[in-house]
């Protein structure tokens, strides 16, 4: 190879580099606009809307974030007491949510992945079929058996709610990230006195942590943005989650854009930050049952 | 492991310990301690107000439990999200969960006595009698029966910015010759030029009425034609914005780009302090001879809920909030337009310009019908003004439509039919189980693999009792709805016939418009083009970021995930409002590049386009992350053998990378062509099914069907249990033709 053809070769190899920095620039151009546009709306203090292109407020004013914190003027009763309460209840709820799921789905999807049983295929089929039927009438029956649960407006009701129907996602989730793991790992581990629970806790579930991790954050994403259900079984606003505020701001006659944004910011924040802290779990964990399948 | 697992497992335990204080610490009602000791009875006050009346009914309370008729009680207010009020008032009142006292408007009160959700309020004394306008108290009444009393009108008046238009106008087409004088993107008038209920009041000026007083529907003829002809003028000479929202109008007013504007006495609060203004009577129409506009007038009331706890209480604090002490607090604090004559006549609210031009424009209004039909004329309506406002179509021919669609939503309901028919099969189906089940369980080899299952159960149950009783049973419950017909709380069984009025589309042609012929296929086409622009996007940011080599891979991943950790229902509305004729950014984006704006929901193929790209949006990260996954997982070496074949970088993804990778996409794929299939948030929020509901997908007409319809939840349940017939049918169908060898792998 000469010299020359060597440096062309390395040229192309750069501008092919420039070319994927371009492409995925675009695409992040393209992820970033829309919720700067939400960020925009946050930070502009009521103004009147102006065609632009650049997603940036004119004159940035915290005043919305204020408002819905509850401090300074014009906010509501209660203030940034009763904002934190609610935070602490979608901290809550949305937690217990994700432990509550996970605990339900993990023994379950090992099953599904483990043994041949009596039911399992009807059972597979059920939890599919629940992901298919739209929830729109199921509604008022629900509020019916938590009415006679009596967990209605109970922050419990809501979790049970909630991880439930988080379930069968994790379930298919997780029975994935179990089939990917080698049968020997726990008979081996049953060879060595093991019982089979003992073996499923102590050896199985540490190698799908990222797989629970990733299944927690769904349940728990769940949780954290539903506000259909949660507006309608809770009913004092020391039990309301966040969504439910938030959709207070679109009124009747009046809709508070800004403060909607800067909600949904304050909202979106937590999940955000755990996106990020879980972003290599997340990769791993989404896809390791699929290879095996 | 890695440290983000390790603070995972420290957020969990937290969690969990919270969970466990939270079981035991606020299980059962959850009311703090100190509040047991209480010896007041509660009060339950349920309202969706916004802000400043909020703010006043507060106010009214608290005057309320300090008075001497309200010391015995002590008063629960919720503030219930406008969004949710109607749903959460029919679930809970049956139950007895609900309030004592709600405020809604009267023309909803047929509608609750019609499901015993309010109770008659009872006799009034003669004070109160005369405290109150004849008229409004019959808004209240029906049959014999008073059910609420009346606290406040809601009604449209001219708002008039000063600085731009000295003199009130006396006509409307005084404001249409403004349009010569001001600058562009200042408007003239500015009104929700698309909506049914601010174009009642040209509607009624020209003669005209929406729902007769016979209860039929009236929006037609000449009145309805002239009444459209106007309103295309108003709009192409722009002397009133298109495709004006309520949030537009208060926006442009507020911002001095509007001489007037149409709107409730609620414009006003948002109204800055720099802006002088003034509100004014509705002007009258010269070409409608001198008529002037008639808004429609909502009377606004507290109603008694049936099953209200403390009855008494409630009375007595409905007595407070409508009587002369509670108007005067809510006309001072939220300027209301109270109902109360003795609050009215004080000098200083006779004396305010704002709230007695307000009463004198609800004077000449027209309160809203009461019939439970009215409810069904909107949506006919406003399809037909849009139809012919943003469609070339003719003025007779939007109009003859709306009104076959007006009698398509309220023709009466299939026949009650016997269930004993249902019974039968249902028993019988019964019988066969048992009968399988015996001979199932008398069968060794059954009772055998029982017996092995054993220890998998132990596994399986609480799993299988929680999904059986919160998502099963509900879903089921769901399901048997669809065998009746009704409104909530008044439902009777009525076999299939649900069934046969969606599959023969209502008597109408198969394949018209919102028959359920041709939204299954627009959801499938919707399913179809998102899930090839989800795997297209997804697939390829995946392949471009796996490249070891590229710099800032890890900011780059983060950065397009975003779109995932962000509420749907937020950035949905965003994209809605980037799709904005008039001030969306896309538009903006367009005539920077020198395009024409395009009115995004005018079209069938560019409101499509505008929910794909939103839904897109909303969708590649999940695609993306788990091709990132899949891609992980594949072994280098294949990569290395391949190049030392010379395989070129499209032979190399073609024969290594995606025959490794397809298996692993395919639940991903089937699962987001479920999720798609199912995709209300973006088509409700972004198209809300414009134009003319032809965009709408199954799920979103279902939800139509079930709560803007005249609530037809056995209608709705027909087209959710036929979404699930469809889904099963479509996964089952796919799985055998892409993955036959997957079938096999565990039968």
């Amino acid at each position: 190879m000469s010299a020359p053809s060597s440096q062309r070769a390395h040229g192309r190899a750069l501008l092919a580099e420039l070319g994927v920095h371009l492409l995925v620039l675009l695409a992040v151009v393209f992820a970033l606009y829309p919720v700067l546009w939400v960020v925009a709306l946050a930070l502009s203090p009521g103004d009147a809307p102006e065609p632009r292109v650049l997603p940036f407020a004119s004159h940035p004013s915290l005043e919305h974030f204020a408002a819905v914190l509850g401090v300074g003027a014009g906010s509501e009763a209660g203030g940034g007491w009763l904002f934190g309460r609610q935070l602490l209840n979608s901290v809550l709820v949305s937690a217990s949510t994700a432990i509550v799921a996970v605990a339900l789905a993990t023994p379950a999807a090992y099953a599904l992945a483990r043994f041949d049983f009596v039911g399992a295929k009807e059972g597979e089929r059920a939890l599919l079929a629940t992901q298919m039927f739209p929830g729109v009438a199921a509604s008022i029956p629900l509020y019916l058996i938590l009415d006679a649960l009596g967990l209605l407006d109970t922050r419990t009701g809501l979790v049970l709610v909630y991880a439930t129907t988080a379930v069968p996602f994790a379930i298919f989730q997780l029975r994935g990230a179990f089939a990917a793991i080698p049968k020997d790992l726990e008979e081996a581990a049953m060879v060595d006195g093991a019982t089979r629970f003992g073996a499923f806790l102590r050896v199985v579930l540490p190698v799908v942590r990222p797989a629970l991790a990733v299944t927690a954050l769904f349940a728990f994403m769940t949780a954290w943005n539903e506000f259909v259900l949660a507006a309608t079984f809770l009913s004092r606003e020391e039990t309301f989650t966040l969504p439910v505020v938030l959709q207070r701001y679109v009124g009747e006659y009046d809709a508070r854009w800004g403060r909607f944004a800067a909600g949904a910011i304050l909202v979106s924040l937590p999940v955000m930050g755990l996106f990020y802290a879980l972003q290599r779990n997340l990769v791993r964990g989404l896809s390791a049952g699929g290879v095996k399948g | 492991m890695t440290g983000s697992v390790r603070r995972l497992a420290a957020l969990s335990g937290l969690a969990a310990l919270s969970l466990f204080a939270q079981l035991s610490v606020f299980s059962g009602d959850g009311a703090p301690v100190a509040k047991a000791q209480d010896a007041r009875r509660t009060v339950r006050v349920w309202h969706a107000y916004d802000e400043a009346e909020a703010r006043a009914l507060r106010e009214v309370v608290r005057d309320f439990e300090r008075s001497p008729e309200g010391q015995p009680y002590r008063l629960e207010v919720l503030h219930v999200a406008f969004g949710a009020y109607a749903a959460k008032l029919e679930s809970a009142i049956p139950t007895g969960e609900g309030p004592d006292v709600f405020i809604d408007a009267h023309e909803r009160i047929v509608t609750y006595v019609e499901r015993h959700l309010v109770q008659p309020f009872g006799a009034l004394s003669g004070r109160e009698r005369f405290d109150f306008d004849a008229a409004h108290l019959e808004a209240l009444t029906v049959g014999r029966a008073l059910y609420g009393l009346p606290l406040a009108l809601k009604c449209g008046a001219l708002y008039v910015n000063d600085a731009l238009l000295p003199n009130d106008p006396a006509t409307l087409e005084e404001l249409e010759a403004l349009r010569a004088h001001l600058p562009v993107g200042t408007y003239p008038l500015v009104f929700e030029a698309e909506s049914a209920y601010w174009d009642a009041g040209l509607l009624h000026a020209y003669g005209g009425r929406l729902l007769d007083s016979s209860g039929r529907y009236a929006f037609f003829g000449p009145a309805a034609e002239r009444t459209l002809a106007h309103l295309r003028r108003l709009v192409d000479t722009a002397v009133v914005p298109a495709e004006a929202s309520g949030d537009l109008v208060k926006k442009l007013f507020a911002g001095g780009r509007a001489a007037t504007a149409i709107g409730g006495p609620w414009l006003a609060p948002d109204l800055p302090r720099s802006l002088h203004w003034h509100v004014a009577p509705l002007p009258s129409v010269r070409a409608a001879s001198g008529a002037p506009l008639v808004p429609y007038v909502t009377i606004e009331a507290a109603l008694i809920a049936t099953r209200a706890r403390e009855i008494e209480g409630a009375r007595a604090f409905a007595r407070f909030l409508a009587g002369p002490k509670g108007a005067a607090v809510r006309a001072r604090v939220a300027r209301q337009i109270v109902a109360s004559r003795t609050a009215a006549l004080d000098p200083e609210l006779v004396r305010d310009p704002f709230l007695s031009a307000f009463r004198r424009s609800a004077e000449h209004g027209l309160p809203l019908p009461t019939n439970p039909r009215m409810r069904s004329t909107f949506e006919p309506a406003q399809r037909a003004i849009r139809n012919y406002l943003r469609g070339g179509r003719s003025a007779r021919d939007v109009l003859e439509q709306g009104e076959r669609r007006f009698d398509d939503l309220v023709r009466p309901l299939p026949a009650e039919r016997s269930p004993a028919p249902a019974l039968l099969v249902v028993s019988l189906g019964l019988l066969l189980a048992v009968a399988v089940a015996v001979r199932r369980a008398r069968d060794p080899h059954f009772r055998l693999a029982v017996k092995r299952s054993l220890p998998a159960y132990a596994y399986v149950t609480h799993a299988v009792i929680a999904v059986g009783l919160l998502v099963i049973a509900p879903l089921a419950v769901g399901a048997a709805t669809s065998l009746f017909a009704g409104a909530p709380g008044n439902l009777h069984y009525v076999g299939l016939a649900n069934y046969v009025d969606v599959l023969t589309a209502r008597g109408g042609a198969l394949l018209g418009t919102g028959s359920f012929w041709l939204v299954l296929l627009v959801t499938i086409l919707w399913t179809a083009v998102n899930v090839a622009l989800h795997l297209l996007l997804g697939v390829g940011l995946a392949l471009l970021l796996d490249r070891p080599t590229l710099r800032f891979r890890g900011i780059y991943r983060v950065l397009l995930v975003l779109p995932w950790a962000v509420p749907s229902y937020v950035t949905a509305l965003a994209w809605k409002g980037m799709f904005h004729r008039q001030f969306g950014a896309v538009n903006a984006m367009l005539s920077a590049l020198g395009g024409e704006p395009i009115s995004w929901f005018a079209r069938w193929s560019t409101a499509f386009a505008a929910n794909v790209a939103t839904n897109v949006w909303l969708g590649f990260p999940f695609m993306m992350v788990v091709t990132l996954g899949a891609l992980a997982a594949i072994p280098q070496d294949l990569y290395e053998a391949a190049e030392v074949d010379g395989a070129t970088a499209w032979q190399r993804f073609r024969l290594v990378t995606w025959p490794l990778l397809a298996p692993s996409l395919g639940p991903a794929i089937a699962m987001g062509a479920v999720w798609t299939f199912n995709m209300f948030n973006v088509v409700f929020l972004v198209s809300g099914g414009e134009p003319d509901g032809t965009t709408d997908i199954l799920v979103s007409e279902a939800y139509r069907w079930a709560f803007t319809r005249s609530q037809q939840v056995g209608y709705a349940a027909a087209y959710a249990v036929l979404i699930f017939g469809v889904l099963w049918i479509g996964t089952r169908a796919l799985g055998r033709a892409t993955a036959p060898d997957a079938a096999g792998t565990k039968s």
